[in-house]
């Protein structure tokens, strides 16, 4: 290190909009380089809901049948119906895989790079948050494409204007993953993520079976599916492949998405998070 | 006109933060939960001195650096950084940090060049800005070569050296080091301790050292002793050995940490 003393303090000047940009890009670049470097994790976001695309939806289509309801004009294959309900399922999966990334890079020190940043912390979580969502329609997208060659066909407008639909559920969820991290000591505890999270957010919900079926056969799951935030993720998705909007699911996706990001900014405060209390005891 | 105003003013400021504490600690305590890790802990550092901060394992030196880079919040006390509160202003103090961490934080899975242009991004540094840095700060280091190879293939020391440059990105103005040297062999130890050294010397960083390694302090330091969470010295070594009651830093480290009462009692 013969010449490293040249660089001298120098003034310090506040932050413009510019190097906000400049911050935003760099979270955004580093999380697309890691997803880049994860090729395993491209695969395997791709391989579950195309399990559930070519071989439960083909055996349960001669079981379930699908009425003509909203946003359908005409009735439907069992495989066009679930396939929102997928794309929601590749951003519930992913926003969890997200938070267990922090998890990761909390307890490998990485979180702290992120941390000691000079930026406000709410607007590293966000920018960390986009580009979790990014990474995520990505992975949309190439399974709707993959969907595409297998006869799943939305109009061809649909495919554009399930964009900002995506990208509002991919905040819910990826928010709310955000805060899960937050609540997760250690990596381990994460398979209680699978088991009291995922797999109950996605199975009570209207991804796999209209509502009105599930009321048939459960009215308490129905009141339940309607509490599910991701309900109305996967019709918000749903709706907008046919150029609709559904203003339920709209309002409610913003409300929780408002909330999630304010519990996770809540949850990294130093002076308030939890993630500081779950770090106690182990430090000296 | 306005122009010359406000560089006037930039001057003045930079005037008036030339003149305060690099770092300044006031009755600072933290507990984990009813565990006390710091018990009002009050010292400061002047602009361009090299202070080492001494403690046992467990003497609370990483929960002092937590608080310091506002990983965890100052529940009581105060602290300042050029005169910038960390809690009440911590975009402004953590500005004029640099921080090397005990554990790595280098991302493995990334080259040394990603992982330095993520540093220097969140420091809001512009690309061409960044990469102009970058490869002078590794070539003076004499690892240019190593720039676009993952993190992974390099060496615990090599690794170490990465992460001071990373920390020297944003040009701060106190840099922070946690236990840099632990771990390496002696003389890797000896050559990031001189490089760090070099930069006080040269332009006036200010260097906070935490170390459980007496051999690391030198004549001219500050020196801080930390011992279960309370300070028990803090000046330049020969007024700290003095005051011990000692005749070299060693034996007055072993003397305020009761290692020497401990070797006492073994003898007997």
């Amino acid at each position: 290190m013969t010449d490293i003393a040249s660089h001298a303090p120098i003034g310090h000047s506040r932050f413009g909009v510019m190097n906000y940009l400049v911050c935003l890009k760099g979270i955004l670049i580093r999380e697309g380089l890691r997803y880049l470097n994860q090729r395993e994790r491209f695969i395997s976001s791709l391989v579950r809901p195309l399990l559930w695309l070519f071989i439960f939806a083909a055996g349960f289509r001669q079981v379930l049948g699908v009425s003509i309801i909203p946003p359908y004009q005409t009735y439907v294959l069992y495989e066009v119906y679930i396939t929102p309900g997928l794309c929601g399922m590749i951003l519930l999966f992913s926003g969890m895989q997200s938070s267990l990334s922090m998890v990761y890079d909390r307890e490998m020190g990485n979180m702290r790079t992120l941390l000691v940043s000079p930026f406000p912390r709410w607007f590293l979580l966000v920018s960390k948050l986009l580009a979790g969502v990014a990474v995520s329609i990505i992975q949309v997208y190439a399974f709707l494409f993959i969907a595409w060659f297998w006869g799943v066909k939305a109009p061809p407008s649909g495919y554009l204007l399930t964009l900002p639909a995506l990208f509002l559920s991919g905040m819910m969820l990826g928010a709310l993953g955000m805060l899960l991290s937050s609540l997760i000591k250690q990596l381990e505890n994460f398979a209680g993520i699978m088991n009291f999270v995922i797999f109950p957010m996605y199975f009570a919900s209207s991804a796999l079976y209209p509502l009105w079926r599930v009321q048939e056969a459960s009215p308490l799951l129905y009141k339940i599916c309607l509490l599910n935030p991701f309900t109305y993720a996967v019709e918000l998705v749903r709706f907008a492949f046919y150029g609709q909007i559904e203003w339920t699911s709209l309002a409610v996706v913003c409300g929780f998405t408002i909330v999630f990001i304010a519990g996770a900014i809540i949850a990294y405060d130093p002076s308030r998070g939890l993630v500081i209390k779950k770090q106690e005891g182990g430090n000296n | 006109m306005g122009t010359n105003a406000g560089l006037r003013n930039i001057n003045d400021k930079s005037m008036q933060e030339a003149n305060l504490p690099a770092l300044d600690l006031a009755s600072v305590s933290y507990a984990y939960g009813k565990r006390q890790a710091l018990e009002n802990v009050t010292f400061s550092i002047a602009p361009g001195r090299f202070a080492v901060l001494l403690g046992l394992n467990g003497a609370g030196k990483t929960t002092l650096f937590s608080l310091i880079s506002h990983l965890f919040a100052t529940r009581h006390g105060r602290i300042h950084v050029f005169g910038h509160d960390i809690d009440r202003r911590p975009g402004d103090a953590l500005r004029r940090l640099g921080i090397v961490f005990q554990a790595r934080t280098l991302d493995l899975d990334l080259s040394v060049h990603q992982n330095l242009s993520y540093h220097a991004s969140l420091h809001g540094i512009r690309s061409r800005e960044a990469n102009r840095r970058i490869h002078d700060l590794m070539q003076s280091i004499d690892m240019s070569d190593r720039l676009h190879e993952k993190a992974r293939s390099l060496s615990g020391g090599q690794i170490r050296r990465v992460e001071i440059v990373r920390a020297l990105l944003h040009e701060p103005s106190l840099l922070l080091l946690d236990e840099a040297t632990v771990g390496l062999d002696i003389k890797s130890r000896a050559t990031i301790l001189a490089d760090i050294r070099k930069l006080v010397e040269e332009k006036g960083i200010s260097v906070l050292w935490a170390t459980h390694l007496i051999d690391e302090v030198s004549h001219a330091d500050q020196v801080i002793v930390l011992n279960q969470g309370k300070l028990v010295a803090n000046g330049p070594v020969h007024e700290v050995v003095k005051n011990a009651g000692a005749v070299t830093i060693n034996e007055a480290f072993s003397r305020l940490t009761g290692i020497y009462a401990l070797n006492a009692g073994n003898r007997l």
